[in-house]
C-alpha cells in the first residue's frame, strides 16, 4: 500500500513539475528568469499575458487554431458516424480490408505527408486556410473516429435495429432517435481524440499555412534581441487551457446533451416527399449526411471555393425541413 | 447471430472513403513519383528508375549512411521509450486510488499532457531543462553534475527520454486502467481464497487480462515514437550535431530543407514501409486465436 503511495506520488510530482515551471516563467519578467533562479516570482507580473490578450496577431492564432480544429472535429465525426454503422452492422464488398486500410492511415508518418500536402491543397486552392488544415487532419482523424466509434457501436444490440424496424422506424429516424443517444459517450469521446490530435499537430499546420496558427505564432518570441522567454511560457500556458476545457466539456456535457435533444418536444413524425415517415432528427440526420455529399461534390467538381456550397447546403437543408 | 450482407452499406462509408482517399492516395502518389524521378530544378524531371532506392539502401553512399543512422536512432529511441514507458504505466495505473475525488484527480492529472500541443511540450521541457533558466537543468548542474542538452550527447537523449515519458506514460497508464476495471470482482476473491500472492495475482490474473489493451498501447506508443518530429525538433533541433536527428526530423531536413524530392520519396516510402510492417506484426499476434471472436 505505501509502495503504490510512493509511485503514485513520484509519478504525479514528475507530471506536475515541468507545467508548475511553465507558469512560474509566465509570470515572472525576463530580468528575473535570466537574473535569478527563483521558486516563485518575486516580481509578480501579468504583463506577458497582458501582451497576448492586447495583440492581434497573438489572439488571432489562438482563435485560428480553434476553428480548424472545431472545423476538423465537426467533419471528422459526420463522415465517420455513418461510416462506422456501416462497418458495425452490415458486410459489405471488401469491409475488412477497407477497415484495415483506414486504420492503417494512422500510421503514415506525417513527416511523409508534409511536402506531398502542401503540393495538393497549393494545387487545388485552399493553401493557407482553415479549410486546408481541417481536412488534412482528416487523414488521421476519420479512421481514429470509425474506430473508436466501431466499438462503441458494436457494443449496442442489433436486437434493438431489428425491434425498431418492426415498430416501423426508418433507418435515419433509428439512427437519430434511438442509436445515438445509446452511443453518446462513443460520440463524446471521438470528438475528444478528434480535437485532441488535431489541437496537438504541428508539422502539417505549419507546412499548410502562412504562419497565421499559435504554434507558429510562438516562434516570433525568437528574435535577433534574445528570446522573450516570459512571453513563450505565457503562450504555451494558454495552449493548455483548451484541452483542459474539452476534458471538461466531455466529461459533463455531451452525453446529456443528445439525451436533451432527444427528449427536448415528443413530436409526431410525418411523411413527405420521399415517402418515409420522418421526425425532426432524421431531417437532421438526411440534412448532414446530403450537405457532407454536396461538398464533396462541390470539391471534386467546382473547386476549392466551398462558400457556395454551403449556400446550397442552406438550401438543401431548408428544402429537406419543409418537404420531406 | 451474424451481420447481413449489404452492399448499399457501401452508400454510408463513401464520404469518409472519399475524404481519405484524398488524402492519403494522391499524396502517396506524388511521394511514389518523387522517388522514380531526378530533376535538375525548373520542375524538369526525368525518369531515375529505383536509383533512389539503391542509393537509399547502400550504407557505403552518403544517402544510404545518412538513413540507416537515422532509423537506428529512431529505433533506439522506440526502444528505450517502451522499455520505461509500459512497466511505469502499468505501475501507475495498478497505484491508482480505487474511487471518489482522489481518482477523478488523478486521472485529470495524468491525461492532461496528452492535451498539451506538441510544439509546447517541446517549449516546456526546453524552459524546463535549459542549464542557465530551467529548473531541472539548473538543479542537476548545482549539483555538481555537468548538464547542458546543447552539448552534451547523453544529456540530450536524457531529456528527450524523460520529456517522452512525461507526456505518453499517461496513455498506458490509462489503457491500462480501463483494462484493470474489467476485471471482475470474483478473480479477486477467487485469488484471495486460493491465498495467492501479490505477485501471483499479477501475473496470473491481471496481466493475461491486460493483454489486449497493452498491445494496442504498444502499437500506438511504437508509432508515435517512431514517428516522432515536433519535441525533438522544438528542444534539440535534432542535434548536438545530428545525434538527436530522428528519421521524421531528416526527412523533413532533405524534403522541405534541400528540396531534394527523389531522395526524399524513396525515403518516405521505406519509412511507411517499415512502419506498416511492424503494425502489421502487431495486428496480426493481436488477432490471435484466443480473441478473435471478440474481433469478428
Amino acid at each position: 500500500m505505501i509502495a503504490r503511495r510512493v509511485v503514485l506520488g513520484l509519478y504525479l510530482a514528475q507530471l506536475v513539475l515541468p507545467i508548475y515551471w511553465l507558469i512560474t516563467l509566465s509570470l515572472k519578467t525576463n530580468r528575473e528568469i535570466i537574473g535569478a533562479m527563483t521558486l516563485l516570482p518575486q516580481e509578480l507580473t501579468f504583463e506577458n499575458y497582458y501582451t497576448i490578450f492586447s495583440q492581434p496577431s497573438w489572439y488571432n492564432g489562438y482563435l485560428y487554431s480553434i476553428s480548424y480544429v472545431v472545423l476538423n472535429t465537426i467533419i471528422s465525426l459526420v463522415i465517420a458516424l455513418p461510416a462506422a454503422y456501416a462497418f458495425s452492422r452490415y458486410r459489405f464488398l471488401g469491409d475488412k480490408h477497407l477497415f484495415f486500410w483506414l486504420l492503417s492511415n494512422r500510421m503514415a508518418p506525417p513527416a511523409v505527408f508534409a511536402l506531398p500536402f502542401f503540393n495538393l491543397y497549393s494545387a487545388i486552392g485552399l493553401f493557407d486556410s482553415i479549410w486546408a488544415v481541417a481536412l488534412a487532419h482528416c487523414l488521421f482523424n476519420v479512421p481514429l473516429a470509425i474506430w473508436i466509434l466501431e466499438g462503441f457501436m458494436s457494443g449496442v444490440p442489433r436486437e434493438i435495429d431489428e425491434t425498431a424496424r418492426l415498430d416501423g422506424y426508418s433507418l435515419p429516424r433509428f439512427f437519430f432517435r434511438i442509436f445515438m443517444p445509446l452511443i453518446a459517450s462513443g460520440i463524446g469521446v471521438s470528438a475528444f481524440f478528434c480535437f485532441m490530435f488535431s489541437w496537438v499537430e504541428l508539422l502539417l499546420v505549419r507546412t499548410l499555412t502562412n504562419s497565421k496558427a499559435i504554434s507558429a505564432i510562438m516562434t516570433q518570441t525568437v528574435s535577433s534581441a534574445g528570446t522573450d522567454w516570459g512571453l513563450l511560457a505565457a503562450a504555451g500556458v494558454l495552449t493548455i487551457i483548451p484541452g483542459a476545457l474539452v476534458i471538461w466539456f466531455v466529461r459533463n456535457y455531451i452525453a446529456k446533451g443528445f439525451a436533451l435533444i432527444a427528449l427536448w418536444k415528443p413530436e409526431r413524425a410525418r411523411v413527405g416527399v420521399l415517402g418515409i415517415p420522418t421526425t425532426r432528427g432524421d431531417r437532421l440526420f438526411i440534412t448532414l449526411l446530403g450537405s457532407a455529399f454536396i461538398n464533396l461534390a462541390w470539391l471534386g467538381l467546382v473547386g476549392p471555393d466551398l462558400g457556395w456550397a454551403l449556400a446550397l447546403c442552406l438550401v438543401y437543408a431548408l428544402a429537406v425541413f419543409r418537404l420531406v | 447471430m451474424d451481420k447481413p450482407i449489404n452492399n448499399a452499406a457501401w452508400f454510408l462509408i463513401l464520404p469518409a472513403f472519399a475524404i481519405v482517399l484524398f488524402n492519403a492516395v494522391i499524396p502517396m502518389m506524388t511521394v511514389v513519383n518523387y522517388s522514380v524521378q531526378d530533376s535538375f530544378g525548373n520542375n524538369q524531371f526525368f525518369w531515375n528508375g529505383l536509383g533512389w532506392f539503391q542509393e537509399l539502401l547502400d550504407p557505403s553512399s552518403e544517402l544510404g549512411g545518412r538513413f540507416f543512422a537515422s532509423l537506428g536512432r529512431s529505433a533506439l529511441f522506440s526502444a528505450i521509450v517502451l522499455a520505461v514507458q509500459v512497466p511505469l504505466g502499468i505501475a501507475v495505473a495498478l497505484s491508482m486510488p480505487r474511487s471518489g475525488i482522489a481518482l477523478a484527480l488523478c486521472l485529470v492529472f495524468i491525461a492532461m499532457p496528452l492535451l498539451i500541443p506538441w510544439n509546447v511540450v517541446g517549449t516546456m521541457w526546453q524552459l524546463y531543462s535549459r542549464s542557465d533558466i530551467g529548473l531541472l537543468g539548473w538543479t542537476v548542474n548545482a549539483i555538481g553534475i555537468p548538464f547542458n542538452y546543447t552539448n552534451s550527447v547523453l544529456a540530450a537523449w536524457t531529456v528527450l527520454v524523460l520529456m517522452d515519458t512525461w507526456h505518453w506514460t499517461g496513455l498506458i497508464a490509462l489503457l491500462c486502467y480501463a483494462g484493470l476495471k474489467s476485471i471482475p470482482d470474483a478473480y479477486y476473491q477467487a485469488a484471495r481464497i486460493d491465498g495467492a500472492s501479490r505477485w501471483a495475482v499479477f501475473t496470473r490474473i491481471e496481466l493475461p487480462k491486460l493483454r489486449s489493451v497493452l498491445l494496442i498501447g504498444v502499437l500506438l506508443r511504437f508509432m508515435d515514437s517512431f514517428m516522432i518530429y515536433t519535441e525533438p525538433f522544438v528542444v534539440t533541433g535534432g542535434g548536438p550535431g545530428s545525434v538527436t536527428t530522428f528519421l521524421s526530423i531528416d526527412l523533413v531536413k532533405i524534403a522541405l530543407g534541400q528540396f531534394d524530392l527523389g531522395k526524399a520519396g524513396a525515403m518516405s516510402i521505406v519509412y511507411t514501409l517499415i512502419i506498416l510492417a511492424v503494425c502489421w506484426v502487431f495486428y496480426t499476434v493481436m488477432v490471435t486465436p484466443e480473441n478473435k471472436g471478440a474481433r469478428e
